[in-house]
């Protein structure tokens, strides 16, 4: 059941996904975004990580595509129509990505991942409650991490306000 | 249920959260100053810088970690967060009249650089990959805000657009490296993986991890293949966050490069060095010829960054103790020679109206002798002249090539460094042999009084030139602290 | 009493034990049995909730055109039924027959797609809800922000009309309704983050278990002074959320036509209209579970104290939307980040002060 879940989202994520590369049309892209945000938080649930799916789905969905679509929006959508100028980058850029997936892709299928073996288990999980552990593990081992995070939000917050909001004395 | 907050030992980030601490005084200074009165925000931040500074001299010889292993006080990540405070001192002492004269006056500026300064301290004495990634985000975020600060400049709009797409484009890079390493060893913390490694070495997922990493890094300090955006950025950005970003940068993310190599992936040296060889000669050897050919100072000293990293990067091929104590001081005696430089071409400037083109610099030594003096040495020193800085550290990282068997790409780099001479070497033909031009780039209207702040800059940056070309001792001394393991 | 009190919980038990019962009968592995007992059961709550949830919706729609009516010194309809009672009924057929228009050059897909995805989610959310004692289709432990997240979606939808319709007032409606609705969750998640604080869950039925003392007197709407503050932050940005007068600048007639929905017609129209009084009965219920208590009360089966809570918020919401003007937009994007957001913000922090005190004294 998990299994089929599981191959049913990420199936429908790198469909999406290959939607936003190769869409023309921005608008088109980025609904096809919103595709492979709400597919990967269905992928979170498998993992027994409610919290992080709904965080997913609230923040990325929800307000980052939103922005996205304001963006295109203020651009005034036109069709993507080609790369004009940087025409001869085109077959040279698909044959380096070309080349990078298939090694990644040899590289994933022939690798062997380390099992499992975090103190977390799906039966840990459920006794704690995944909120809680994030939470508290926010709050231990990655307090750091967390206060650079905060640092860096409020940075991109003055940033915006700079670029967009400062009047140019004149 | 309970927490148990792991060893927090504060003590051990101490620079950061004070640097982190004026950022925010800064911040909220900025509601209350007059517009008047806007240069007394710099002041605060160099007050801010200085006491950092005094910490981390406090911290020398820690040798400790902190935040459950996440960050660590030794004396590379210090010596390098001391050359990260330097760079910061001399920039907002140039960035001062520079803001005034550009009417792009705002407290927010010392805010973002004081901020890039937490992200690249954080960078340079991480000791996992999470934070370094943070850290790299924390010291990017602010400098893409910086290049574009003068928004109704075209160029300036253009360098902070380039930069932050091709920064986002190497973030992705490098996070999807911490996942393969992540996927591969287990951890992100760079002892634990070297642990991880040495149990079990080989791995194709490892060595993909390794090379998005590398990618991820050589982004951020431009070497080639990945330095397309290095000149137009430079170049567009306004001089004194060119200043800024050119050494801190690459103080901070040679300084996590070093480390995550060094520390984390030594037992990969086997499949990495060539490799980084050939792109340490790539980057040398394509950034001087790049540079032969500008006639616009800053996109020439755009391509000489990129050289340098190239120089680097011959210590990081070499390993061992010696090439990262050579690395250390190389990366002081760049950032002191290359903020004389750009301090010296803010100097040169007229009000708003900067000397870029290099034939603007004719004549420049009659009238404005102190700048031109300044500007002469620092390239002089950049060209690896003794008995300047820039001389003995080259000195130091061929040498270590030499002892570890590289001697090769010590050749190559020597050649390379004979070949920048004649491009360094041009400005200060034009100011000292030159007859001055008539016209608003002319001696008519050009200036005599150079801004004291600036001066002062300028003088701390040559003197320190010469002191580290002429008394390298100490500073070697101190660029020889290890990591932390 | 008991058996009132209980009465669908007792009816999907008994439901339920039949099943296996006939599912028995076909010597199936248990596994198997129960793997099927609990799809058909989840079918058939998910039945059960969405006809109830259209018959909220034509009850919400006859209330609201009466109430407008009485309010305004009309009559209302008052034709078809008793006291024009079968109006909605009526309105659906009407819908059903009508025809369905697509704009020439609108963009085929996106147009036709928009309503569902406007739709559905408030649908989805009402899945956490407890509607009384025991009847709730998921319990979900982190149940509120399963509100907020699938109620994001739905902002996207609102898009996507505006988008596909090809129409300049569409997509200023609907890029209106999109600045305001990403807005507005703002304060709105903010004020259920003070209410988590003092419950230390995410969880619904936690939260409506934790208001259960002292005869309604452990209501957070009582928790001075920060469930009084939350409740108003978060009805105030509710309204606004599911785009109310006062806050209905995204469709404001006046200006521009009807906003996203000008180009939808029929059944499609149908979905936004119903999506409408979808969100607006979700953002009551979520109120009543947060604030008063969810279905606690004495007497009267739980269920029926819900919904009487419930009603009361609605209508409290109608005669806001009967006696308001419209805002302008650029205060109502003021009024979102200006006000609501700072208070929110205080509030957390009073939240976070004030748990303890009123934990002492026994309030919450």
């Amino acid at each position: 059941m998990d299994l089929i879940v599981f191959y049913l989202f990420a199936t429908l994520a790198v469909i999406a996904a290959l939607g936003v590369v190769a869409l023309r049309n921005p608008v088109h892209a980025a609904l096809c975004l919103a595709v492979v945000f709400i597919s990967l938080a269905a992928l979170y649930v498998l993992l027994s990580a409610p919290f992080v799916a709904a965080a997913q789905v609230m923040i990325y969905a929800g307000a980052i595509l939103i922005l996205f679509v304001f963006v295109i929006m203020l651009l005034s959508p036109g069709v993507d129509q080609g790369a004009g100028a940087l025409k001869w980058q085109r077959p040279l850029a698909a044959v380096f990505g070309l080349a990078l997936a298939v090694e990644l892709i040899l590289v994933l299928a022939s690798a062997v991942l380390p099992a499992a073996r975090g103190q977390y288990t799906p039966e840990r999980l459920a006794q704690i409650g995944d909120v809680q552990a994030i939470g508290a593990l926010l709050f231990t081992d990655f307090l750091l991490p967390f206060e650079i995070t905060s640092l860096l939000l409020l940075v991109a917050m003055v940033g915006v306000i700079v670029l967009a909001k400062k009047r140019v004395r004149s | 249920m309970s927490l148990s907050v792991p060893d927090l030992n504060l003590r051990i980030v101490v620079p950061a959260l004070i640097v982190s601490i004026t950022a925010l005084v800064v911040l909220l200074g900025e509601l209350v100053t007059p517009a008047a009165r806007k240069r007394w925000l710099g002041y605060t931040s160099l007050i801010g810088l200085l006491i950092a500074v005094g910490a981390t001299f406090g911290l020398w010889d820690a040798h400790a970690t902190a935040f459950g292993g996440m960050i660590a006080a030794d004396n590379f990540g210090l010596f390098l967060t001391l050359v990260i405070l330097l760079g910061a001192l001399l920039s907002v002492l140039l960035s001062v009249d520079f803001l005034r004269a550009h009417q792009v006056e705002h407290g927010e500026y010392y805010m973002l650089v004081l901020s890039a300064v937490v992200g690249m301290i954080v960078m340079a004495t991480a000791t996992d990959l999470i934070v370094i990634f943070l850290g790299l985000e924390l010291l990017s975020l602010p400098l893409y805000i910086l290049a574009a600060f003068k928004r109704e400049d075209g160029p300036s709009l253009e360098a902070g657009l380039k930069y932050f797409l091709l920064g986002a484009f190497s973030s992705a890079f490098f996070l999807y490296g911490i996942a393969f390493v992540f996927g591969a060893t287990g951890a992100t913390n760079l002892t634990k993986i070297a642990a991880a490694i040495a149990k079990n070495p080989s791995g194709d997922l490892l060595l993909v991890g390794a090379g998005l990493l590398l990618v991820g890094f050589a982004f951020k300090v431009a070497l080639v293949p990945f330095h397309w955006w290095t000149p137009d950025v430079y170049a567009g950005a306004p001089t004194a966050v060119t200043a800024f970003m050119s050494v801190a940068v690459k103080a901070a993310a040679f300084g996590a490069f070093f480390r995550a190599f060094f520390v984390a992936l030594p037992g990969l040296a086997m499949d990495w060095r060539a490799l980084v060889a050939l792109i340490a000669v790539l980057t040398m050897t394509l950034g001087n010829v790049a540079a032969l050919l500008q006639s616009n100072i800053k996109r020439m000293l755009a391509y000489s960054s990129i050289a340098h990293a190239g120089y680097i990067l011959v210590a990081l091929v070499a390993m061992g103790a010696q090439g990262s104590s050579s690395a250390l001081f190389y990366l002081l005696a760049y950032t002191l020679t290359n903020l004389g430089a750009f301090g010296a071409v803010i100097a040169l400037s007229d009000g708003a109206r900067e000397r870029l083109e290099i034939g603007d610099y004719a004549g420049a030594a009659q009238k404005q002798p102190f700048a031109a003096a300044a500007l002469t040495i620092c390239l002089l020193s950049l060209a690896g002249f003794p008995p300047f800085a820039g001389f003995v550290g080259k000195f130091l990282i061929f040498s270590a090539a030499v002892e570890t068997g590289w001697a090769w790409l010590a050749v190559i780099g020597v050649l390379n460094s004979l070949v920048s001479v004649y491009f360094y070497l041009r400005p200060v033909v034009q100011m000292y042999m030159t007859e001055a031009q008539p016209g608003w780039d002319g001696s008519a209207t050009l200036t005599t009084r150079i801004a004291p702040l600036v001066a002062l800059a300028l003088a701390i940056a040559v003197v320190g030139v010469l002191a580290l070309g002429l008394f390298p001792t100490p500073a070697i001394a101190l660029a020889t602290g290890g990591f932390v393991r | 009493m008991d058996l009132l009190n209980n009465l669908f919980v007792n009816l999907y038990d008994w439901l339920a034990g039949a099943l296996h019962a006939l599912a028995a009968g076909l010597n199936l592995v248990k596994d198997a049995e129960n793997a099927i007992v609990a799809a058909v059961m989840s079918l058939v709550v998910i039945v059960v909730l969405l006809l109830w949830l259209v018959l909220m919706v034509l009850v919400l729609i006859w209330l609201e055109r009466k109430n407008a009516a009485r309010i305004q010194d009309r009559v209302g309809p008052n034709r078809v039924g008793p006291f024009g009672l079968l109006q909605p009924v009526a309105d659906t057929i009407k819908m059903f027959i009508k025809e369905d228009i697509v704009p020439t050059n609108a963009d085929r897909l996106v147009h036709t797609l928009a309503p569902i995805v406007v739709a559905a989610p408030a649908v989805l959310a009402f899945a956490v809800i407890p509607w009384g004692k025991g009847m709730f289709p998921v319990d979900l432990n982190i149940g509120v922000l399963w509100v907020v997240a699938v109620g994001s979606i739905g902002t996207i939808g609102i898009f996507m009309a505006g988008y596909g319709s090809n129409n300049k007032y569409s997509l200023l409606g609907g890029m209106r309704a999109v600045a305001q609705m990403v807005s507005y969750e703002v304060p709105q998640v903010l004020t259920i983050v003070a209410i988590v604080l003092m419950t230390g869950s995410l969880s619904l039925n936690k939260i409506v278990d934790a208001q259960s003392g002292w005869g309604g007197m452990q209501w957070y709407i009582f928790a001075f002074p920060v469930g009084p503050i939350a409740f108003i932050v978060y009805y105030l940005s509710a309204l606004a959320e599911v785009n109310r007068t006062p806050f209905d600048i995204p469709e404001g007639e006046s200006e521009i036509v009807a906003g996203h929905h000008t180009e939808y017609s029929g059944m499609k129209w149908g979905l936004f209209y119903v999506g409408e009084y979808f969100n607006f009965f979700l953002v009551c219920t979520i109120a009543v579970t947060l604030f008063f208590g969810g279905w606690q009360g004495p007497l009267l089966p739980p269920y029926v104290w819900f919904l009487i809570k419930v009603y009361a918020l609605i209508l409290l919401g109608m005669w806001i939307r009967m006696t308001w003007p419209r805002f302008r937009v650029d205060q109502l994007m003021g009024f979102a980040w200006k006000t609501l957001v700072p208070i929110a913000l205080v509030n957390i922090i009073l939240a976070a002060l004030a748990t303890p005190i009123l934990k002492a004294i026994g309030l919450i």
